[in-house]
């Protein structure tokens, strides 16, 4: 037993000499290629923390609604208070490379679909990555099921057009993208071009009538009133509903206090593992946005597309010369431009819809910043698992396959309507003062709500079979 | 492959979760739960492990006694005696 875990170690140091090996190598190649490398390291940062904390937004709000458990609640809360502290430091110095997205309804309607598929999923888009660096079948299922979702609406047209009210349609026109995108034709071009696009992008610190980059309004607005205050409205709202009765029979049986002051901090701190991850994950987030913005400012760039034009690998760019490069922790638009580079290289058009073409591009995933992140995330998890001996492959059951592909299905939809995911949309969105950010995790709750409704009765349903010959 | 209910003993039963992700595992130990009487036990057998984090956390605010825990190159087993 002891010779597989040392072997199981050997591999962790494996797998960090490969991505070292990655970052030296092509730094000596050349020294553009460290914007790839910073990706690189994030993710890997990202991928350890996520599974020391079993850190996965899906189960925040079902293992609330489903089994009662607040650790994951408090887990994010505490990421996005550290995320939101960094970011506004970042931001009032003026290395921020976050831009909020238009705010409106579509927020939350798209997280309440992008809710109800990370529950059937059985994990969110970041944890399914995770999980997939844990050795789960069904995790990289799921993700194969959110990229494949996501380039299929990206570029869906023909009788989905039909669905598309006209005052979209006129809207995208209206517009006038170069005419290789053709903006009114396909369903996703027109519900961003012809609606998404006409919302305003609301801030706290633009609602207090402040600057988002200066220091009262990051500070103030998008960090004080945009997190600090919701984030504790939240943990107060999960402990009296959740942890009080709980904390009060544990006063009477152990002698503790029976304050609710100290049953808030039991609840804070009853999962270690999390809240370190939590803390460590803010303020990585942060700090990521500080240093591929310094790097921009190091090479003369806005934008990795000029980047890789300079190394010769400019397949895939956008019409505008860019390809997707947040310039912070994001999951979901990777996943859907490496099946849109291969579905482009096996001769279907992706250049003519907005996503790919105007916006994203679809580079070689082997030079694709934010591949590189997700891939070190994988990564990142894995030397983690496999450290502390939790690594172990597992293929998926046919129910969990099933289970798997409809989660990444309802993913992929909500990620696109949302403009990204659990991270994208959610977590990054509200740690910068995004007002959008919120609706979309409103959204997530209610998702989440019903797809433990559903799960529930779905167990109930089986186990009612499985028991039936059994005396209880 | 799936979930796996037995009876070992008297007030002893078994939950099998092998293969199974979240939230399965964690559901059906609650749901187990519910269903055994106060003072019986219940092991389960799990190999997904953040749902060892939300068992433990489960068991902790319902006040379910986790007697025993094993974990041995990613595979679970807890005892839990449910509360009285």
């Amino acid at each position: 037993m002891e010779d597989t875990a040392n072997k199981k170690k050997i591999w962790a140091l494996i797998i960090i000499g490969f991505f070292a090996l990655v970052s030296a190598g092509t730094y000596a190649y050349n020294e553009l290629y460290i914007y790839l490398s910073a990706y690189l390291w994030f993710g890997f940062i990202y991928g350890m923390c996520l599974q020391y904390g079993r850190f996965c937004f899906a189960s925040a709000f079902r293992d609330l609604f489903a089994v009662g458990v607040p650790r994951m609640v408090v887990g994010i809360m505490i990421a996005s208070l550290f995320f939101a502290f960094v970011s506004s430091f970042v931001t009032a110095t003026g290395f921020s490379t976050f831009h909020p997205s238009p705010s409106g309804i579509h927020s939350a309607i798209a997280g309440l679909i992008f809710g109800i598929g990370m529950v059937f999923a059985g994990g969110c888009a970041s944890g399914s990555l995770y999980k997939t660096g844990e050795g789960n079948g069904t995790a990289l299922l799921v993700i194969l099921s959110i990229s494949v979702t996501q380039s299929s609406f990206a570029a869906v047209g023909g009788w989905f057009n039909k669905l598309v009210p006209n005052s979209w349609h006129e809207s995208a026109l209206a517009k006038k993208l170069p005419a290789v995108i053709n903006a009114g034709d396909g369903w996703l071009d027109q519900y961003l071009a012809g609606y998404v696009w006409n919302h305003p992008t609301v801030t706290f610190a633009k609602m207090l009538g402040l600057k988002n980059d200066s220091i009262i309004g990051a500070f103030l607005g998008n960090f004080f009133v945009g997190v600090l205050i919701p984030a504790l409205l939240m943990l107060i709202i999960v402990y009296f509903i959740w942890v009080r009765k709980s904390h009060l029979r544990d006063a009477a049986k152990q002698g503790i206090s029976e304050s609710h002051t100290v049953g808030f901090w039991r609840m804070v701190l009853s999962s270690k593992r999390t809240s370190i991850a939590g803390l460590f994950l803010g303020i990585a987030c942060g700090l990521q946005m500080f240093v591929i913005e310094g790097l921009r400012i190091k090479f003369g760039i806005r934008n990795a597309g000029e980047i890789l034009a300079k190394l010769g690998s400019d397949f895939g760019v956008s019409v505008r010369g860019t390809v997707f490069d947040p310039g912070y922790w994001y999951v979901t638009t990777q996943e859907a431009q490496w099946v849109g580079w291969i579905v482009q290289k096996l001769g279907i058009n992706n250049f003519d819809n907005i996503f790919f073409g105007y916006i994203n591009g679809i580079p070689n995933p082997a030079v694709n910043p934010a591949d590189w992140m997700s891939l070190a995330l994988i990564g990142g998890a894995a030397v983690m698992a496999l450290v502390s001996n939790e690594f172990k492959f597992k293929k998926p059951t046919r129910e969990l396959a099933m289970w798997a592909i409809i989660g990444g299905f309802f993913m992929g939809i909500g990620s696109r309507l949302g403009l990204g995911c659990n991270v994208g949309a959610f977590f990054v969105r509200v740690s910068n003062g995004d007002v959008g950010g919120w609706l979309f995790g409103l959204g997530m709750i209610v998702g989440a709500f019903i797809g433990v409704k559903f799960f529930n009765w779905w167990t109930e349903r089986k186990m009612a079979k499985e028991l039936a010959g059994l005396e209880l | 492959m799936a979930i796996k209910f037995d009876k070992k003993a008297e007030g002893v039963y078994t939950l099998d979760c092998t293969g199974y992700v979240c939230p399965h595992p964690q559901i059906y130990t609650k749901k187990m739960l519910e269903k055994i009487k106060a003072g019986e036990m219940l092991e389960v057998t799990f190999d997904n492990p953040s749902s060892s984090e939300s068992i433990s956390a489960m068991c902790d605010s319902m006040g379910h006694e986790i007697i025993d825990k094993k974990a041995e190159g990613g595979k679970y087993l807890y005892k839990i005696k449910k509360a009285a």
